[in-house]
Formats: C-alpha cells, structure tokens, sequence
C-alpha cells in the first residue's frame, strides 16, 4: 500500500485537538484595558444596575487559554488550510482563483482604512470616498453601466440586491403584482434563481440545447410573457461556454416589459471584450474577490458591486457616493432607493485592494488577463482530454472555452466505478487543490470544472494535467487506491452519517458533548 | 503588452509555446462564441499599467485625506463599534493560507473547517443554544434570515419588532420581507423605553411568526424582560428571535437561557477593525430542534470521526437544503460568506477566555456610566434619555440647550472629537438625539475631554 502512494506529498498532519480540549482552568490570553480607580468610583455598581434576572450566571463555558496557545492552535490550522499561496489551485472552476497581490493587502490594512468608522463626518473621510467613487467609474467603463453599489457583500447578495431592483421597478410601474417571474437558466450560477425567490419571484428555468449548450432562442420566447418581471443569468456560464444568444435574450425580454440583469461573476475572461452594457443588460455585478483579485478570505468577506442603468440608478441601496465637483458625499436622500440590503457601505477594503489592482494592471492589463486566462484554460483542457475517462460535453460545437470548463468522468466512471468523488478525493494527495465539481443539478455526469486563471504558470497546468493522467491509471489499474483516499492529507476519509442524522449532529462542542459523550 | 508580474505566462515564449500546442495562431481564435458585433472594439478607458511604487504613493496619498479613530477621539457606534483589536487577531487573520484559500474540502482545509467550528462553538456558548450556522454578512442580514427561517417554520407571514429597533437593520429586514411578511412595530415605554408588553399582546396574534427584539436596544439600553416577552411569543404559537451585541454578553443572560428559539448579532466586536463598515460578521443561532436546523440559511458544519480513531472530521450538516442543491427551493441565497472574520472571532474569544469577556463587560460598562455620568452633568444635556439599565451605548439628547446634533459635532470636530451618530431623522420623537458609544478603548482623559469640549461647545 505504501509503495502506491507515493506521490511525493504530504500535507501537515497535526492531529490538533478541538480548541476545548486545550487550556487549563485559571489560564488567560488577554489582560482587558485598565479601568481607572475614578472612573470605577463615579459609575458606582454597574452590575447591580442590570436586575438580577438579566445578569449571566455563569460566564460562558470558552476554553481558558494563554496566548501562546491560542497562537499556536490558530497557526496549527492555517497550516493546514490550502489557500491560491499554498500551492495548485487550478481545478476550482466558477472561484477564479488568481493570485492576490501583496501589495494590495498592505494597503488595505493601514489604520487609514481599518480604524475609519462608517459614519465618520464626510470631511474626515474624503480619500476613502474618493477611492470608491473613482472604483466606481472604472466599472462603470469595464460594464457599461452608469451606476454602482458597494453595499452587497458577495456574489449571492449581489443577484438577491439587483432582483430587489428589478421588483422596485416594477412596483413603481404599477405592475409588480403582474410581474412576478424571474427567467434563469441552469447553467447559471444556483443564486439566480435562489435570490429572486427569496425576493418574492416564481422562477422559470431554460435548459440548454443539447448542441449549443444554451437556450435555444425559441425557448426563451416561449417562456417570456406579461408575467416577466426579467431574467437574470450568468454569462459565461460555468461551462466555460459563451451564450452567444445573450444579445438575442435582451431584446426579447426588453421587448416583453422586462429587465436582465448580467451576473459576471465569470467576468475574468471579457475583461476589455465585451462590455455588457453596451450589449443592452440593464443590471449586473462583478466578484471583486473572483476577476479583480481580492483575497476570498476562506469564503469572504467578498465584495460584489452591482451595476446599473441610469434608468434604475434611483433603486440603487443607500447611500450612494457622490461628487459635486469638489468634495465626495454620501446621498441619503433618494426617494425610490430600494433602502439598504447590509448595514453600511459594504466591504470597503476590498475596494481599496480592487481599485489598486485595476491601477496596477491598467487597461492592457485587463485584456491581458482575460487573454491569458482564456490560453491557459484551452491549454489545460487539451491536456485533460488526452486522459483516458475524460471528456468535454458540447464538445463539437465548442472546442475552445473562456474562463473554466466543465469535463466529465462518466467514461471513467462507467469503466471503472472511480467518479469524481473518489478522483477529488485522491488528487488532494498529490499536494493540488481539489477540483469543483458543479452546482447541483449535474446536468453533466460526474462533472469537474477546472479555471486556472491568467496567474497559473504553464509548468502548473503540465503538473495538473500529468496528476490528472496518474489518477486516470490508478482508476484503471488499481482503483482501490482511490476508494480509500486520501492517504496523504491531514485526516482520511470522513464519516458523513452525521450530516443528516438529528441525533448524531452537533454544530458546536456543547452539543457534541450533549450528544455522545 | 510587456510581461506581467502576476501573469506568468505573459512571456512572450511561454505565450508562443503554448499557443503552438494549441494549433492556435491568434488567441483571438479562443474567443470564437463571441458574437462579432459585441466585442469591444476600443481601448478601455482606465489608466495604463502602473508600477508597484506609483500605485502605493498614489493610494497612500489618497488615505492620507481620511483622519482615522487613531488621530480622532470618536464615540460613534450603532452597529459599528470602535473596539480594541488584540495583535494575534490581525496576525491569524495575514496568515496567507487563511486569507487566499476559498471552498476545498475538509481535506485539504481541515484547519478552515476546524476554526469554523470552533466559532460555532463558541458563539454557541455565549448565547446558549446549540446550534450556529456559518457567519454571514452582518447582524442586519443575519436578522433578515431569521426572518425568513420563522416563515418557512411556522407558516405565517407577519413579524412584531419594537419600535427601537435600529432603523438601519429594519430597512434590510424589510428587503428581505418584502411580499413573504409583515412587519409590525411595537410601541415602547416612553420613560423607560421598554418594549411596551400591553400593545404586544395587543398585536400578537395567531397570524405572528414571530417576535424580533434587539438586547442591548439600538438605543443602548437593557431590555429587562426579556423572558416575558418570550413566554408571550409562545403563547401565541410564535417563534421569539433575539438580536445581540456579543460583549455584552459576559454580562447580560444569554438569549437561549431565557426563551430565544432564534439568535441573530453583530460579530465585529470580536477582533474586527471598524474597516468604514467593511469588518463586519453576521452569526446566526438557533435550538437544536430538527424543523429549525431544516430552516436554517446558511451552511452548517457538524463535527465527525474518520476511518481513523483518533482523528476529529467536519462535514457540512443536510447540504441539500442549501441554494448550491436546490436552487430556488432552498432556503437561502448565501454564497460568498464572512469566514475570514468568523476565524478571527475565534481566536478572539479563545484569547478572552470566559473571564476576560466577563471582566470585558464590566470595563465597557464602568467607562459608560462614568461618561453618561460626566456628560449629564454639562448644563443642558440629558443623558441617557431612557431610565433604564444600559450597556455600551447611550442618548444624549441637547433639546435643553437650543442646539442641533449637528450643530454640535460640527464643533467637536474642530476640538479632534467625532461626537456620536445624529438620530434626529431615525426618532423624531426623541427631539435633539445622538447615540453615543463608549468602550474599553476609552480613557478617563477621553471621556473628561470630550465633557469639557461639550461645555464649550454649547456655551
């Protein structure tokens, strides 16, 4: 067994053990701020203030730690965490995981950002007003759009804002009671068709051609009605295939009295192409932490700006941020703002870490991007269609993609019983990140979705590519390996009964104690 | 274009290797699905590449316009609060390996999925329930999930919250409600400012999903009853959701000893710098009832065993209930969360440890009483307006000396002050009101300094 698995890896194994487990009783990590003897004085008894029934018992049951333990604990973790710094992160399809500029970082962590308070006089707070606005403007000219908001803060929230928009706007119309449909396509990323619901909208799914890989023009017609409040789609898809109906879709749903609104968390490949604007949407968002490279902090915070006509730049959240020719202000005052979807202004780090990499790479930088990201995704899809087991869905139509593509292990797996659990599981011992799989439903079989990004070097997709092939030999040869994978991380395969079991879950340490100790 | 530094394959050789692997002349080739007429045909109107240099002197001059809580004695809060950041806080959270990694898998992310835990565990401590779901957003949209959560559970579609409830945090309940509930305030004591129990069992009715109260208020004080106000919400066959600043909890009786099904609140305070808004974690926590956890809106991590004894695992809890399974059935439109921050709020309370939040709590109460004490005490100002107890924030109203909060931060900024939030818009009734805020990171001379400017200032 230990022959076979040699692969030249192993991750971090620590066997740390649940920070409740570390500790001893009377330990501290931190010495609270001194309270003078004064001020102790002139409060007088602050507890007894709170009658008895609100004040705590006993404090919470927390682990009792010194700081050097807390420390290590925390590094112990980080170590065994596999972020874009760590190593290959090119099977991540949809995430765009690029790197993350250094620089930008240490920007966004000067007091001059960290300790602003958000509701700080305008006048203390020009240079980070200024930052966002002109932000804003350059996405205005990547989008087309004449608007933006910072306020949503990731992808999901940005589709669930522009569909409070487009219910707005209909409200206004008169004809929201009418309107009540949202046309999606499953292709798109789950959130436009999850956000819209929460809005309050029924929602239509398109599926694709089987040739095209998108819907046929007469299914959207078909679809469209007095009902349509809009459509809201991803564009590319996580297919890594271009809707080239996209300019036919608007005019359809502009034609039956709806809005559509672009989700261009796949933007990393149109940067400087196709601005979608122009192409006639009338809402979108870009992932500040997918295409303009901030950190996506082990799942947020992201930030997502969402764009808009001028038409609809009264609905945009408040506050939005203005200039009058002399100093920036935040506005308050619109009357049809939809109101706030987050508290604030939204993750405005990430502005900062986004405007710097904008001015980095420039406008060839941009095109530069979606140019390499595009190459590097090609060459990587060539390489793994040259395994055995592996194949590319709509592939006569589409030889070529854009920023990812999603392939399928369906021959793999019919010949060998391996799918893409078992090759997720294995590939991680080869020191890469796993591979995203897709959205559910898998209208693709045994789906993988690789996006190598413009930062990825050719010597990494040549590594991918020649792990991939070894997977593939392994599942032919000796699939047993790769049933009891992985061998190599920081824990082997996991017991997943507790993931659906009442009795068995525990979301946090009291419960786990509660239930099986 | 000239070689890039983050783009390795910007080479000019690397570039013409590959494309010759490809059978490709021209990357234009690749780009084949895009319709002709709407490919950009100009130069995109954005500066030209920028050296590393240029760009930190260009934004460090920009930052440098902005005057920061370092360089100005500020007593803002409302739903962000200024608070003392320990070093290990920013320490763990520059750990590269946390900062750029995003949704692998436990194997390859055990430590993301263990420190997820942990904060699971700890907020689950702190306001004693049993379970707490991924972070999100902030306290606001957390407050709208658990709108959503008591519709899906109980059927019914209207939701009762005092008329002190931050206006802010409203504004994103009533997005999130829109066409699935009503929202119906409920009026407050208008000396103590105590959510007034005769008008809600007034309003309660078989028709209400819930009960949504905030404790501490928006407005600072101590909802004293908060068991009450539970029982009341059971009664009626409702669900009782109880929003919370976390420090106040070493203090204050955690929301699940007195009758919370559902408990949404602001992490911020936890180890996150104020960030102009930008530092805030939402978490959300509820019993560990099956109906709820089905509810529930965001991913859920469970502990678990391997293959191996001696080995902790982590798997997410009923997956399939989230948006990435059931698209518009779920019961969520979560993405994108706030781990990093939910990590960094672990390491602080480790470092804090169950007596330093309790002393914590004391602190921040010591220093606001002795401020609510000494800026009472100028001529004119009342403070805090409602007789009640109160934690870290308070009223001061200056109805009494003729002059507007904005006439009166206007002059305590030229004294380096930023005084507390205007509220004269949010509660009218409450005449010339500003909320202030006072935590541990404030110092007798602070708070003498900013008494002595109001003296000034409404001379």
């Amino acid at each position: 067994m230990k022959d076979r698995n040699v692969t030249g890896y192993h991750a971090v194994r620590w066997g740390e053990p649940i920070i409740y487990e570390l500790g001893r009783k009377g330990r501290r990590g931190f010495v609270i701020p001194r309270v003078e003897a004064a001020v102790k004085a002139k409060a007088g008894d602050v507890i007894s203030s709170v009658p008895e029934k609100m004040r705590r018992k006993a404090p919470p049951e927390w682990p009792q730690l010194s700081e050097p333990e807390v420390v290590r604990h925390f590094i112990h973790l980080s170590q065994q965490t596999f972020g874009v710094d760590s190593g290959i992160n090119v099977g991540v399809g949809t995430c765009t995981m690029k790197y993350n500029p250094k620089i930008n970082e240490a920007l966004a962590r000067s007091p001059r950002i960290t300790e602003l308070h958000p509701l700080q006089d305008e006048e203390t707070v020009q240079g980070i007003l200024e930052i966002m606005y002109k932000l804003q403007e350059w996405l205005c000219e990547i989008s087309g759009m004449d608007k933006f908001s910072f306020q949503p803060r990731g992808g999901a929230h940005a589709v669930f804002t522009n569909a409070c928009i487009i219910r707005a706007y209909h409200k206004l119309n008169g004809e929201l009671d009418d309107r009540d449909e949202i046309i999606t396509t499953v292709v798109s990323h789950p959130c436009n068709a999850a956000a819209p619901a929460a809005a309050g909208f029924k929602i239509v799914t398109l599926y694709p051609d089987e040739e095209t890989g998108y819907p046929d023009i007469e299914a959207l017609k078909a679809a469209v009605s007095k009902r349509t409040a809009g459509m809201m789609i991803t564009d590319p898809y996580d297919t890594g295939i271009f809707d080239s109906n996209i300019a036919e879709y608007i005019k359809i749903v502009h034609e039956a009295g709806g809005l559509v609104a672009i989700d261009q968390a796949n933007a990393n490949c149109i940067l400087g192409r196709v601005v979608i604007g122009d192409v006639g949407a009338d809402l979108c968002h870009f992932n500040l932490h997918k295409s303009f490279s901030t950190p996506h902090g082990s799942c947020g915070p992201g930030s997502a700006p969402i764009g808009v006509k001028e038409e609809l730049a009264k609905f945009l959240p408040l506050p939005t941020v203005e200039f009058d020719g002399s100093k920036y202000y935040l506005d308050y005052d619109r009357t049809h703002s939809i109101g706030k979807v987050a508290e604030f202004h939204g993750v405005v780090p990430n502005v900062v870490r986004a405007y710097a990499w904008i001015m980095t790479m420039g406008a060839e930088g941009l095109k530069e991007t979606s140019e390499v990201a595009v190459m590097n995704n090609n060459y990587l899809l060539k390489k793994l269609l040259e395994i055995r087991g592996v194949s590319l869905p709509w592939g006569k139509r589409h030889p070529f993609r854009m920023q990812d593509v999603r392939l399928s292990l369906e021959k793999l797996k019919e010949e060998t019983g391996i799918g893409i659990d078992e090759v997720n599981r294995r590939i991680v011992d080869f020191g890469v990140q796993r591979c995203f799989t897709s959205h559910e439903p898998w209208i693709i079989p045994e789906p993988f979705t690789p996006e190598p990004s413009e930062t990825a070097s050719k010597q990494d997709l040549d590594r991918f590519a020649e792990i991939f092939r070894q997977i593939s030999t392994e599942a032919y040869t000796d699939p047993e390996i790769l049933k009891k994978a992985p061998h190599n991380c920081a824990i082997s395969k996991v017991d997943l009964t507790p993931s659906s079991d009442p009795k068995k879950w525990a979301m946090t340490w009291r419960a786990y104690v509660k239930k099986h100790r | 274009m000239p070689v890039h530094q983050y783009i390795p394959n910007s080479a000019p050789e690397i570039k013409k290797e590959m494309l010759k692997y490809l059978a490709v002349k021209d990357v234009e080739e690749f780009f084949v699905d895009i319709p002709e007429k709407i490919r950009l045909k100009k130069r995109l109107q954005l500066p030209h590449p920028t050296p590393e240099l240029e760009v930190k002197r260009n934004i460090e001059a920009l930052l440098s316009k902005n005057k920061n809580c370092n360089e100005l004695l500020t007593f803002l809060g409302a739903g962000c609060w200024p608070h003392y950041v320990p070093a290990v806080c920013d320490e763990i959270n520059s750990r590269s390996e946390f900062l750029t990694a995003y949704t692998g898998d436990v194997y390859t992310d055990l430590g993301r999925y263990q420190a997820l835990f942990e904060f699971q565990s700890m907020i689950g401590d702190l306001v004693a329930l049993d379970v707490v779901s991924f972070p999100t957003y902030d306290w606001a949209t957390a407050s709208g999930d658990a709108a959503h959560m008591v519709v899906r559970t109980t059927g019914r579609h209207e939701i009762l919250v005092p008329k002190t409830t931050s206006p802010e945090r409203l504004s994103v309940i009533r997005a999130y409600c829109e066409r699935l509930a009503e929202i119906k305030p409920i009026d407050y004591d208008p000396t103590t400012g105590q959510l007034d129990l005769r008008d809600l069992r007034r309003k309660i009715s078989s028709r209400t999903a819930a009960i949504y109260m905030e404790n501490p208020t928006y407005l600072g004080f101590i909802e004293t009853e908060g068991e009450e106000i539970g029982k009341i919400a059971h009664d009626n066959g409702a669900l009782y959701i109880v929003g919370v600043e976390p420090l106040s909890l070493g203090l204050l009786t955690p929301p699940g000893e007195y009758g919370a099904d559902i408990v949404c609140g602001e992490g911020q305070p936890l180890g996150m710098h104020m960030n102009f808004g930008g530092g805030l974690l939402g978490f959300l926590a509820s019993r560990d009832d099956e109906r709820l956890v089905s509810a529930m809106p965001h991913r859920l991590i469970t502990i678990t065993s391997t293959q191996h004894e001696s080995e902790w695992g982590f798997a997410y809890t009923l997956p399939k209930r989230t948006m990435f399974a059931a698209r518009e059935k779920a019961t969520t439109f979560t993405g994108t969360a706030t781990v990093l921050w939910a990590i960094t709020a672990a390491v602080y309370m480790s470092l804090l440890g169950p007596q330093g939040i309790a002393e914590l709590a004391e602190a921040i109460m010591q220093k606001s009483h002795y401020a609510m004490k000494r800026v009472s005490e100028v001529r004119g100002i009342e403070a805090p307006i409602f007789k009640s107890p109160h934690f870290k924030e308070f009223t001061v109203n200056f109805d009494k000396t003729g002059k507007t909060v904005h006439e009166v931060n206007k002059r305590l900024l030229e004294h380096g002050i930023q005084g507390g939030k205007d509220i004269t818009k949010e509660f009218p009734q409450l005449g010339s009101t500003a909320l202030y805020c006072v935590s541990e990171i404030h110092t007798k001379v602070d708070i003498d300094r900013l008494s002595a400017a109001l003296e000034e200032v409404i001379k």
